[in-house]
């Protein structure tokens, strides 16, 4: 039995389906990587699972249990946490606050508290009382992060957390997760660069279109079946 | 030179029963965004609920005690049964159920207390004062008034910035969705803004009454005033409202000494002067 599924789920902005009956698995300790253009609902299909945009009951799963109908803040006490797309951090918090705030809604014991997140980015730990818009990109990252960790969630999503960022800084994030992966958490990556997504993850879905065109293990995949299931030519 | 001193001090302590008035709008202001326009009108009710119960032979403290809770609770109420049901991107729904909301509790006081003026009276504490020297004297009342505008302001502080509790209100202020994924349950968070706003007019609402008479019609009025504190101030920051305040208070001291005709106008006037030196106020903290 996957811990995480879905099941048929369908998700809508007013009138625009973005959405299509997507059936997704994802099992204990597992990193499973969601690719797709631009607008192929990837984006969307996190939100949905993490409780931002309204769904049928029954359309998520997680421990066996329909959690569908719950709001964002319940979801995250059962042990899942989103990095949001473009990082959005507290403007008016500082570094530590922010970390801080991602606690709130912790209900689960687990590995993951303040010393912990300033061992896995230290220099977070020297920026720690600055406010969070003063920091470099790579390192509001590294808050986004951390602050969604604070929850000790069981699965991570993760929206483009290599977005916008230099190739170093790129590599500090994806050896941060490979420590996160560690702890035991299960990870669901959306990424539009396919190299560093295959790299780490179990098994890859591609999105087109608000449906899903290709899944399997990354090294089952052939290029030429990535590029039609991402284009879909 | 005397009148101008005893003017000055005089125009302080008035700012500070006006920050009183502002404090509960700024709040709710600063994390909901939302413009209550009954507040003005909410801190009337507060007088007459105070004054219901002292004439009901409670004493006026244990009266205060009781009334700043009830209207704790009655904001709570007023933003989880009511004013969430109307939350979305839009802010004009919020505002004009406010605005109805102004209407229905002018007009319930009118129904239940009459348009007669009344005063909350606190025996020979209203007179007392303390001599400064020189010929000047400080009324108790009003110096008791300004440190509970003080006191609400180093508290509330002490909530947001030093708490958890705090975190969660800032953070709902900053970005509501993301605070959601934080496990910050947002509706929560804007009932116990609104709770606190309201216990923050019930307090308001005692040094109103006690300082000059009230009816039900004079709401509008308190608003208008508690609005110019909080764009004064900078919206985001109490210690600005504060501050706005008793620019407010000390504009209408300084205005009434030249001529009492003055003294409401030259309020306004100070506000205008503000907003086109400092649009976005003296001290603003939100970025937006």
């Amino acid at each position: 039995m996957a811990m995480l599924e879905t099941h048929d789920l369908s998700a809508f902005y007013g009138d625009f389906q973005a959405l299509f009956g997507i059936t997704f698995t994802l099992e204990e300790g597992e990193t499973v990587a969601i690719i797709g253009a631009n607008g192929a609902g990837k984006s969307t299909f996190l939100k949905t699972v993490a409780g931002l945009l309204r769904r049928p009951p029954p359309a998520v799963r997680f421990d066996n249990r329909d959690i569908g109908a719950l709001p964002a803040y319940d979801i995250v006490k059962l042990g899942i946490a989103l990095v949001p797309e473009g990082r959005r951090l507290f403007s008016s918090l500082s570094v530590e606050e922010n970390l801080l705030v991602g606690a709130y809604g912790r209900r689960i014991a687990g590995p993951w508290d303040l010393p912990a997140i300033y061992r896995l980015f230290p220099v977070l730990h020297e920026r720690r009382h600055a406010a969070s818009t003063a920091l470099s990109g790579g390192q509001q990252q590294m808050v986004a992060i951390g602050r969604s960790l604070m929850s000790n969630p069981r699965v991570l999503l993760c929206d483009e957390i290599s977005l916008g960022l230099a190739p170093i800084i790129i590599r500090d994030i994806y050896a941060a997760l490979a420590d996160i992966k560690q702890h035991g958490t299960s990870v669901v990556l959306v990424e539009q660069d396919l190299v560093h997504a295959m790299s780490v993850a179990d098994r890859a879905y591609c999105f087109q279109e608000g449906r899903v065109s290709l899944t399997g293990r990354p090294r089952d995949l052939s290029r030429d079946a990535i590029h039609a299931a991402y284009f879909g030519m | 030179m005397l009148g101008w001193a005893d003017t000055l001090l005089q125009g302080i302590l008035l700012g500070g029963l006006y920050s009183l008035y502002a404090t509960g709008l700024s709040v709710i202001f600063g994390i909901m965004r939302l413009v209550n326009l009954a507040h003005g009108d909410l801190i009337v009710l507060g007088a007459f609920l105070i004054l219901a119960a002292t004439s009901a032979g409670v004493p006026l403290v244990v009266a205060c005690a009781v009334v700043v809770p009830l209207m704790f609770a009655l904001g709570y109420g007023l933003q989880s049964l009511l004013l969430n049901r109307a939350l979305g991107r839009n802010i004009l729904p919020p505002l004009l159920i406010t605005f109805g909301l102004s209407i229905i509790v002018q007009n319930g006081l009118l129904e239940t207390f009459s348009a007669d003026t009344r005063r909350l009276d606190v025996g020979s504490l209203q007179s007392a004062s303390l001599p400064l020297g020189g010929g000047i004297a400080i009324g108790v009342m009003p110096l008791i008034g300004l440190a509970a505008a003080i006191a609400v302001i180093l508290l509330l502080n002490a909530l947001f910035y030093r708490t958890a509790l705090g975190r969660a209100f800032r953070a709902t202020s900053d970005d509501v969705e993301i605070a959601q994924l934080m496990g910050i349950n947002n509706r929560s968070i804007y009932a116990l803004t609104m709770g606190i706003s309201l216990a923050v007019c019930a307090l308001a609402a005692f040094f109103l009454g006690t300082r000059a008479n009230f009816d039900p019609s004079i709401g509008p009025a308190r608003l208008l005033y508690a609005f110019e504190a909080v764009i004064i101030g900078g919206l985001g920051s109490l210690w600005g409202t504060l501050a706005g305040g008793i620019v407010v208070g000390l504009a209408q001291a300084i205005g009434a000494h030249i001529d009492p005709e003055w003294q409401i106008l030259s309020g306004h006037i100070a506000f205008l002067i503000v907003l086109v030196i400092r649009p976005r106020g003296l001290f603003p903290r939100a970025v937006d």
